[in-house]
């Protein structure tokens, strides 16, 4: 080859050039902060008399809507009671065959029926596990029960699941009526996302607040707050479902006749089974994931335990419910995950014969249970684990914690201050004084510079909202308390999921590792963060990497391991060694991945924060807290917005950068 | 062909389908009639333009192009579940453009039949309640769609398999399936979307010769698609040939083999064995004939081992039984030799 040709083909300089222009935007954000002081005092912090009084409007909306609200023929507020009257009946009965039992009458002549048998329930259970996961999953399941029985959880976990019982069924019923409204009508589902997004970001805590005025304290409000919070993967998950649904089996639907009813019940419902129990699935699992919070409203059981065991610092106990609700989670998420793969059934399975042959499992069960409660009467055991039989680790348990202050207080405390003196608290102060006009500005460079003014108007649309409201300050300690969680959390994740792509076992491994820990309710973190490094921003900061860890694996793993095949081929036929083939081939196409990882961790970290606030962090999430302490309608829900509001700003951002940069890779 | 001269089941006029969001205007402003550069101006994709067609009662009328040609669309044009942006389309005389929802689902309910490339069977059913399924939209009672479903299966080789479910079927099995099932309404039309392409090519060629025992047995009108011009030939009582949404040429397989109207057609047909498409009563010039006769409608192919066994020239007669003259040894060995034949 001549040096002419070797000219012409010398790639030209990227077309962007955008490195130096980040650098300057870098640059002056460092600048405009260590000059904080000379700048006018408006700009490093916004003046308390530029706010706008929307805290006392929502309360004040709240309270008409509770006093004055009315539909003409009823109001606003018998509506909702109407609507606790049908949940508390079914959560009664519910209640009642699952852990209280039922009386009939009053006196010396009331008739009680006792709860399903605890026996009974396993046996069931057990053979429901069998007939859809096969022996490993009954074993599974058997063990999970087994354990709330001996270690006394049974009584509480019967009621943590009555109110499961009752609340997936309608949160999924409402969330498959959303989303099949959602898929037949554009608007409907313009309406429902940015509904959906709001939902799933605002922390729970923040709609605990206008719950409680509406439907009163106790079971109910618990159990409507967790739908809220459940329903909105599942109408997501039903969009996506009914949308996949192949484009050839619809067009079959229409040829054959199909009307608008039978089309979606008939050929989409089905043919979308799959997708839609996966949403089931994920019902589930946030309901679960929602037991300890639902039990600040009144909700009893598991969640109620831990909570009153964290409060006492009572590591033990609290650590037994934890694992408690955690092996109830598992349980019912591997159970449904089963039923939702399981293969449709194949032919010469259960066509013929009568409706009893058929349904013999279903009608086996349904009678021990009955049977159950009967000889539940007449033998105590048989209705309720003996309670001399159970067993408590809880002494051993508080006996490590004070082991372990007594002899590693030393080291965590030169660890923990250490990291407090030379890491967290600069990056704090540094957050603090950035001013906030250089920041809005940062965030609307970057917009524009990923999706153009659209996505440059939205972060300084929704900060305005922050500082109008007065949360500027928090919101900092927010995102800096957040932004070191999700770097730590990322410098583990990424080499720990590269390491884990590294082979088919490994993946297999470290996968099903992540997936239990995502099964752990949020507050379960807590547990051992609390014992061994007690309280504040250090304590919230490690909870919360342990939370939200799970998805920088995930995504590294996936995206490693997506990357496509003939790729990592052509680079061995070039001789690429291994470590030239991770980071010049599979790394740089699997990090728009990497980065959607990345964002998940934000989003999980975000909504952990918020529970960190129980270890007394300062934060927004600690506003959101206090005001469902103090019932503060306004303040509650303003503060869960601008945690909302941070969130969809990080989400939106990361996400045109990384639809932006699968573009230009070819790997959409 | 007789069965192209029958009454016409289905036709479409002038039929367009524009995607883009100004196809109407562009439509409206170019007089009905744009051509690449207005519908490039206006960023329009023109998937189906201009297309005209009739179906005859009882043919095997074939719509063959490549993948991107708009067969596809026209066909679900031809069967509405694609609206066209203006034309018109007859079926049995009447514009199903302009049925409403009811007439329409009525119309699809007991006259039309559609095989799809990927079967598109319910997952959820079992074979006889794929069979029974647009019966069971009717709302037919169990017990009649049940054995109407069951001489279906038997129809197309699958008794036995009722109790199957999709999944536990070959693809060829699967396309049997959704081949009964759209043939359980008793259809007048029957749409069929690609239907072997998905195939192997041996299950191919046996799903191919399936469907003509089953044509011979119900004598149904059929739109058939394909991108396979071997399919096409070999099937086909007319094909219509497609290129960037239009119509380029329509014809018998001997006429778009021996007179392709454009070099992108020559381009197809050049490679497909003349003796194949041929037939016998194109080549027969006047002369007398031994005892041996063929039926002018048989291909050469067919007949040339006989041509060239027999001591005397063989006849050939005509569908009305009268000769039409007899076949030259050094005609068939042209087409034989895949020259273009002599006139």
């Amino acid at each position: 080859m001549t040096a002419a040709t070797l000219e012409v083909t010398r790639p030209r300089r990227r077309p962007l050039g955008s490195a130096p222009l980040w650098l300057a935007a870098a640059l002056l954000a460092a600048v405009s902060t260590v000059l904080s002081d000379r700048l006018p005092a408006w700009a490093v912090e916004y003046p308390r008399a530029w706010r706008l009084p929307i805290e006392p409007w929502i309360s004040a909306a709240m309270k008409w809507l509770i006093n004055d609200a009315t539909f003409g023929l009823f109001t606003f507020q018998e509506f909702t009671r109407s609507i606790s009257w049908l949940f508390n009946w079914l959560l009664e009965a519910a209640y009642g065959l699952l852990a209280q039992g039922f009386t009939f009458g009053k006196g010396e002549d009331a008739l009680h029926i006792p709860h399903v048998s605890w026996i009974a329930l396993i046996v069931v259970l057990v053979f429901f596990a069998r007939r859809v996961g096969g022996r490993g999953l009954a074993l599974f399941v058997a063990f999970c029960f087994l354990y709330l029985a001996v270690f006394g959880q049974w009584s509480s976990a019967m009621v943590t699941l009555a109110s499961i019982v009752i609340s997936v069924p309608f949160g999924v019923l409402a969330g498959l009526l959303v989303g099949i409204a959602a898929y037949r009508n554009a608007w409907v589902e313009k309406a429902v996302t940015p509904l959906l997004d709001l939902m799933q970001t605002v922390p729970v805590f923040a709609y605990l607040v206008p719950i409680l005025f509406l439907f009163g304290f106790g079971p109910v409000a618990a159990m409507i707050a967790t739908m809220i919070y459940a329903a909105p993967p599942m109408v997501r998950l039903t969009v996506l479902a009914l949308r996949g649904v192949p484009e050839e089996i619809k067009e079959y639907g229409r040829m054959a006749g199909c009307s608008r009813h039978q089309h979606m019940w008939k050929v989409l419902v089905p043919a979308a089974k799959s997708g839609l129990l996966v949403g089931l699935n994920q019902v589930v699992m946030l309901s679960l994931n929602m037991v300890i919070i639902a039990s600040m409203i009144g909700a009893g059981g598991l969640g109620f335990d831990v909570l009153h065991a964290l409060r006492r610092l009572a590591i033990g106990e609290g650590l037994e419910a934890g694992i408690a609700i955690t092996l109830l989670a598992i349980a019912l998420d591997r159970l449904s995950q089963a039923a939702a793969t399981r293969p449709p059934p194949a032919h010469g399975s259960v066509r013929d014969g009568s409706w009893l042959a058929r349904n013999r499992l279903a009608v086996g069960a349904l009678v021990l249970l009955l049977v159950s409660m009967a000889a539940g009467a007449l033998v105590p055991a048989i209705a309720a684990y003996p309670e001399p039989w159970t067993v408590t680790t809880g002494k051993f348990w508080d006996e490590v914690v004070a082991w372990l202050n007594i002899n590693l207080f030393d080291t965590i405390t030169i660890v923990k201050t250490w990291l407090l003196v030379n890491l967290m608290l600069p990056v704090k102060e540094f957050m603090l004084a950035l001013p906030w006009p250089v920041l809005l500005g940062l965030l609307a460079f970057a917009g524009w510079r990923l999706g153009g003014w659209r996505l440059a108007l939205l972060p300084v649309a929704l900060g305005a909202f922050i500082l109008l409201t007065g949360n500027w300050e928090k919101a900092m300690i927010t995102v800096y308390l957040c932004g070191l969680s999700v770097v730590i959390a990322a410098a583990i994740g990424i080499p720990l999921g590269i390491w884990a792509a590294g082979n088919r076992r490994r993946t297999g491994g470290t996968l099903a590792v992540i997936d239990t820990l995502q099964t752990l309710p949020s507050f379960v973190y807590l547990i051992p963060v609390i014992m061994l490094f007690s309280v504040g921003d250090f304590s919230a900061m490690i909870a919360v990497v342990a939370f939200a860890l799970a998805p920088a694996v995930r995504y590294t793993v996936h995206g490693l391991n997506q990357v496509p095949e003939h790729l990592v081929e052509a680079g061995r036929a070039q001789g690429c060694s291994r470590r030239q083939m991770l980071w010049k081939i599979r790394m740089p196409l699997a990090l728009p991945e990497i980065m959607l990882g990345i964002n998940q961790t934000i989003m999980m970290a975000l909504s952990m924060l918020v529970i960190t606030a129980l270890v007394g962090t300062r934060d927004l999430g600690q506003e959101v807290f206090t005001a469902l302490a103090k019932a503060d309608t306004g303040k509650g829900i303003v503060a869960g917005l601008c945690v909302a509001f941070i969130a969809i700003t990080a989400d939106r951002l990361i996400q045109a950068w990384s639809r932006r940069r699968k573009a230009q890779l070819g790997v959409a | 062909m007789t069965v192209s001269t029958g009454p016409i089941k289905l036709a479409c006029r002038g039929v367009w389908k524009l995607f883009g969001d100004h196809a109407a205007r562009v439509l409206a402003e170019t007089g009905g009639a744009p051509d690449d550069a207005a519908l490039r101006g206006a960023g329009v994709i023109g998937a189906v333009r201009d297309a005209t067609l009739d179906v005859h009662e009882g043919e095997i009328f074939i719509i063959m192009g490549l993948s991107g040609s708009g067969k596809s669309t026209l066909v679900r044009c031809l069967s509405r579940l694609i609206e066209p942006t203006a034309g018109e389309v007859l079926f049995e005389g009447r514009d199903l453009l302009k049925a409403d929802e009811r007439e329409l689902m009525d119309i699809r309910r007991h006259k039309m039949g559609m095989v799809f490339q990927h079967f598109a069977l319910l997952p959820h059913l079992s074979v006889l309640g794929n069979v029974a399924f647009p019966l069971e939209i009717q709302g037919v009672g169990r017990a009649t769609r049940e054995s109407r479903a069951a001489e279906m299966i038997e129809l197309v080789g699958l008794k036995g398999r009722e109790d199957y479910y999709p999944r536990e079927l070959s693809g060829g099995q699967q396309q049997r399936v959704g081949i009964a099932r759209s043939l359980a309404v008793g259809p007048d039309i029957w749409f069929l979307d690609e239907p072997f392409s998905a195939l192997d090519p041996l299950i191919r060629r046996e799903m191919q010769d399936e469907f003509l025992r089953l044509q011979s047995v119900l004598k149904k009108t059929i739109v058939f698609i394909t991108h396979d011009f071997d399919e096409a030939i070999r099937l086909a009582d007319r094909i219509a040939i497609m290129k960037d949404g239009a119509i380029i040429q329509t014809g018998t397989p001997e006429e778009v083999v021996t007179r392709p109207a454009t070099p992108y057609v020559a381009e197809f047909t050049r490679d497909v064995p003349r003796a194949k498409v041929v037939s016998a009563g194109v080549l027969a010039r006047p002369g007398s004939a031994g005892p041996v006769r063929v039926p002018a409608a048989a291909r050469i192919g067919e007949v040339a081992a006989r041509v060239f066994d027999e001591e005397q020239p063989v006849g050939v007669d005509g569908e009305d039984g009268a000769s039409v003259g007899v076949l030259h040894r050094q005609d068939v060995l042209d087409i034989l030799l895949g020259r273009e034949p002599r006139r």
